[in-house]
């Protein structure tokens, strides 16, 4: 693997509301996500791992704000978009060409009232605007045979779908432009575990065989572990640790991140012990002081309620991040 | 009648019984319901004291016919010398009482039955779904003329309970589906486990949440009674020696106001009418903002950034202040990259726009 | 399919409860006004006239009142609704056929014109929020506060009264005689005129805000932000995903607000002295003429009823899931 980077992300923040009833939802991020990587967002509802992913795209519903920091997209040739600066228009021709979304929920992101070919030959029309009708039918079903869907069912409505088949559709919908970057929101949550294996082993196919950049957002750390190269975990709109999977799994350094692991019980190897994570997420609007994780943290000591711990190597030389005084 | 929000979206963020106790007021709080409330106030207090501060006896006739308004007659006077604006303090006290009465009667009959049909389920629901549907698509108001013209003494309290009569089905309506959605939720399936009795339940942990629709439903049949108890005065049906707005009408129709040009005669009564319904509305605005949080205009006090869905607005100096440590606030060149509709000219601190649904 | 025969089924039920209602309601009230009128005009009615009337209005005094709604289906079913005292000796159905054409053209015209635009402008201010669009809200409440005849008697005394610009009453200039004629087709057009305007200014409000806050719910489900997410043009997104959606719940409260609109424009035909029911309705009302009133009553209501099915298999064309058996 190249560690060419495709998506920079630098100094972000993200504010609910505007003025005095604003409250940030994510401070000073920096995050890379290199070519051809799948790179595990983690965090319990709320840490602002949604709001990444929404931010960076510019996707984020009112009252969302974009208050500070680059977001950078790095094309093959090496040129860079500097995403928040794009015009709307820019923006519409970025979208889903060169990055795209498979959303949480699939049962809500489907139109209710167009067929699956409808909502998969329309993103066919906007970007490709030479494209005749029955080469998009023809992609349109390519894209279903991709996912495992027969091409019959290109006429159906949402609702004749089972969850399952609506977030395949979602995935194929995702790839019909052969995108860079795939970021996928809890794409599996809502299905029975089955489903969920079945379905992240097809992504693990597809994305060898497309090659493009995954981010994965999920509140199942085990699920990362297994499917991502590199997990990022976040708390209270900060991420407090990033490293390589394996060493995540083998040695979390945040005591959160081991709250985290010890709240999933482990695919594979050895069994732990669940012991789960105190107390629940600190609300937007009151932040504690210091570490936002010091009210919950067992191994907090004096420096923890008093400022925010960076993120920095914890030993030199090592490609790994963690934001604790523990380490510092 | 337009289709509200209430009726279509469920309680996004319902209250729980415990906030829904402490709460249970807090959608009559927005800047929308205050107008409302505040207008509606002001009409109130003429209902009250509508007779004391008339100038005039309205049914006194004078020399002084048909004079457009003046410092003696505000609001001019009638054909037969009568003062208009007499005519209309003293009517104000017919149409609340009568609208009011009518809301209150609609309201109990579309809470019996809508919350009875969510709650009961079944067969029940069947039955009282089929009976309030069918009298939501009979037409209201020629129900309302034949009925009353078929009966010899028309008084207010008659004609009250014959529009709540007609007008509860919306209400009852919008309730069963509230209802049905409570019904689900933990709470209350967790009373139904305890053994909790039907009726206790009911009123102790599925009412207490429904009250904003409910106000919601009883501020619209007020609306309706209103505009139905004045439509009667003014074709005849209604009593027309009892004084309301209606009345007024019905006497400058039928004394050509129109034709002698004595706008005087009908644009107050119908400006009144407007007035109380605008404010009527404004509540329910209020309301269905509460219900559906989504339809709430703007989030922070100023709104120097235009929201937009789809494009998240990219604003890199409006900071808050409660930055955190390690906060580095980015100040780039240009103060707004933000794409689509430029900053609003607006200064921090200017009220929100309250009157944007 | 399955949807439309549910709601054809629910709509004969409804049919039945109008008709039910109309027969109980002269029973039900006290004195018996009908029987008055019929011994005012005795000289004048045959037999036969007597015995519907009586049938109709619950005068046969010996009879139980289960022969007596036997009775009054019988005569329904025979199109016979009684005489019309105000139009004496014509028949109640006479009246009715006459003026209902005049009812359905106005109220029709204007209901669709109402809703098309009130729908088409809701779906921009909705998803323009903060546009100036915005601030015609205020003013929209207040205009659909506004007592539709009211609104009528101020266009009168402006545009008929003030300015004389568009008649002051009647549907055609009387002097015509009428005929599927240009001369006939353009007076009545002229005629309707204000009653028109009258009609779609009073409704169109309630259109416009239920539409504005449908565009305003629907914008934010998930199935939007993903045609965002994928880069569609703003006129694919907004009618296409949000107003496709969000039209929905207007169609089927258009069918729910459509006795209260056919309300409203009755009283727009009295002011108007347009020769629609609602006008009739009126003077049967003036004259205390019970067989018209009820009449008119059920003619509305199922006019009414029949204007409900096609909304419904509007929404059934418009809405793939009611189609799910079919």
């Amino acid at each position: 693997m190249t560690a060419e980077p495709i998506l920079t992300i630098s100094g972000l923040n993200v504010d609910y509301g505007t003025g005095t009833s604003g409250v940030r939802a994510l401070r000073d991020i920096d995050l890379t996500l290199h070519r051809g990587e799948v790179l595990g967002l983690a965090g319990e509802s709320g840490s602002g791992k949604s709001t990444l992913a929404y931010a960076v795209t510019r996707l984020l519903s009112p009252p969302g704000v974009i208050t500070g920091g680059d977001v950078h997209y790095h094309r093959p040739g090496g040129e860079s978009v500097d995403i928040l600066s794009l015009t709307p228009d820019e923006l519409r021709a970025f979208r889903w060409q060169e990055l795209s979304i498979v959303f949480q929920g699939a049962m809500n992101s489907l139109n209710p009232v167009h067929t699956v070919h409808s909502q998969l030959t329309d993103v066919l029309t906007a970007h490709r605007p030479g494209m005749r009708a029955a080469e998009r039918t023809a992609r349109a079903e390519e894209l279903l045979n991709l996912v495992g869907i027969s091409a019959d069912r290109l006429a159906a409505y949402p609702h004749q779908l089972s969850g399952g088949m609506r977030q395949r559709v979602m995935i194929a919908m995702a790839l019909a432009l052969e995108p860079e970057i795939v970021i996928m929101d809890e794409p599996t949550t809502a299905l029975d575990v089955v489903m969920q294996r079945q379905i992240l082993r097809k992504l693990v196919e597809l994305r060898e065989r497309l090659s493009f950049s995954v981010v994965f957002i999920t509140h199942d750390i085990s699920l990362l572990i297994e499917f991502s190269d590199r997990i990022a975990i976040m708390y209270g709109g900060r991420i407090v640790e990033q490293a390589g999977a394996a060493e995540i799994y083998r040695d979390p350094r945040h005591p959160y991140s081991e709250g985290l692991l010890h709240s999933f019980p482990a695919l594979h190897g050895p069994r732990r012990e669940l012991t789960g994570i105190p107390g629940s997420p600190p609300h937007l609007s009151a932040m504690p002081a210091g570490c936002a994780f010091h009210p919950r943290c067992g191994k907090a000591f004096e420096p923890c309620s008093q400022r925010v711990p960076v993120l920095a190597a914890p030993d030199a030389g090592q490609d790994r991040e963690v934001a604790c005084w523990l380490h510092h | 009648m337009s289709v509200t929000a209430t009726d279509v979206a469920v309680l996004d963020d319902p209250p729980t019984p415990a906030a829904a106790g402490r709460a249970r007021f807090r959608f009559l709080r927005g800047g929308k319901t205050r107008t409302g409330l505040l207008i509606l106030a002001f009409f109130v207090i003429l209902a009250v004291a509508g007779p004391w501060l008339a100038p005039y006896d309205p049914d006194a006739m004078s020399d002084q016919l048909l004079q457009p308004p003046s410092s003696a007659h505000w609001f001019g006077t009638t054909q037969t010398g009568q003062d208009v604006l007499s005519q209309i303090l003293v009517g104000t006290r017919g149409v609340l009482f009568v609208g009011f009465l009518a809301g209150i009667l609609a309201t109990v009959l579309s809470v019996l039955i809508g919350v009875s049909a969510g709650f009961l389920g079944g067969a029940a629901d069947e039955i009282l779904s089929m009976l309030s549907n069918i009298f939501l698509v009979i037409p209201g108001l020629p129900l309302i003329i034949i009925i009353a013209s078929f009966v010899e003494d028309t008084g207010d309290l008659l004609i009250a309970a014959v529009i709540a009569l007609t007008s509860w089905a919306w209400g009852a309506r919008v309730l069963r589906a509230q209802t049905l959605s409570l019904r689900r939720r933990d709470y209350v399936e967790a009373a139904r486990a305890t053994g909790e009795s039907t009726w206790r339940i009911i009123l102790f942990e599925v009412m207490p949440n429904l009250t904003a629709v409910i106000a919601s439903g009883f501020v619209g049949t007020v609306i309706f009674a209103v505009l139905s108890e004045i439509t009667l005065a003014f074709i005849g049906v209604a009593d027309i020696s009892h004084w309301n707005w209606g009345t007024v009408l019905f006497w400058a129709q039928s004394n050509q106001a129109l034709a002698q040009g004595a706008w005087w005669w009908f644009v107050p009564a119908g400006l009144c009418i407007a007035l109380l319904g605008t404010a009527l509305s404004l509540i329910n605005f209020g309301i269905d903002e509460f219900v559906n949080p989504r339809l709430r205009t703007a989030t922070g006090s100023s709104r120097k950034v235009r929201m937009r869905v789809g494009f998240t607005p990219v604003a890199r100096t409006t900071a808050p202040e409660k930055t955190a440590p390690g906060f580095t606030p980015v100040a780039r060149t240009t103060a707004s990259a933000a794409p689509g509709p430029a900053e609003e000219p607006e200064s921090p601190g200017t009220p929100s726009k309250e009157h944007s649904a | 399919m399955k949807y439309i025969l549910q709601r054809i089924a629910f709509y004969a039920i409804t049919a039945w409860a109008a008709i039910t209602i109309n027969f109980l309601i002269p029973r039900l009230m006290p004195g018996d006004p009908v029987e008055a009128l019929i011994s005012r005009y005795q000289g004048q009615l045959d037999t036969s006239a007597i015995a519907s009337l009586q049938a109709l209005f619950g005068l046969e005094e010996n009879a139980s009142i289960w022969s007596q709604y036997t009775d009054y289906w019988s005569h329904l079913l025979d199109g016979d609704l009684g005489l019309s005292f105000t139009f004496f000796p014509t028949p109640v159905g006479e009246v009715i056929s006459q003026s209902l054409p005049w009812t359905l053209a106005l109220v029709g015209i204007t209901t669709l014109i109402s809703f098309l635009l009130g729908t088409g402008i809701g779906v921009y201010s909705g998803w323009r929020r903060g546009s100036w669009l915005d601030g015609l809200l205020p003013v929209t409440t207040f205009i659909s506060a506004i007592p539709y005849f009211w609104l009528g008697l101020i266009a009168i005394a402006v545009f008929a009264v003030k300015w004389q610009i568009f008649p002051a009453a009647g549907g055609y200039d009387n002097s015509l005689v009428p005929a599927f004629d240009w001369p006939f087709v353009s007076s009545a057009l002229y005629h309707g005129v204000l009653p028109g305007v009258t009609i779609v200014l009073s409704a169109i409000a309630g259109w416009i805000l239920g539409m504005r806050n449908m565009m305003v719910t629907v914008s934010s489900e998930d199935y939007v932000m993903v045609a965002q997410a994928k880069g569609l043009s703003e006129r694919r997104v907004m009618f296409s995903y949000a107003a496709r959606n969000a039209v929905l719940p207007n169609i089927s409260g258009f069918a729910l607000s459509l006795g209260f609109i056919v309300g409203g424009t009755l009283l727009v035909e009295m002011v108007f002295s347009y020769p629609g029911i609602g006008y009739q309705l009126f003077q049967a009302v003036g004259a205390k003429d019970y067989p018209l009133m009820q009449g008119v009553f059920l003619i509305i209501t199922l006019s009414v009823l029949a204007a409900n099915l096609l909304a419904d298999m509007a929404y059934a064309l418009l809405d793939p899931r009611t189609r799910k058996e079919a």
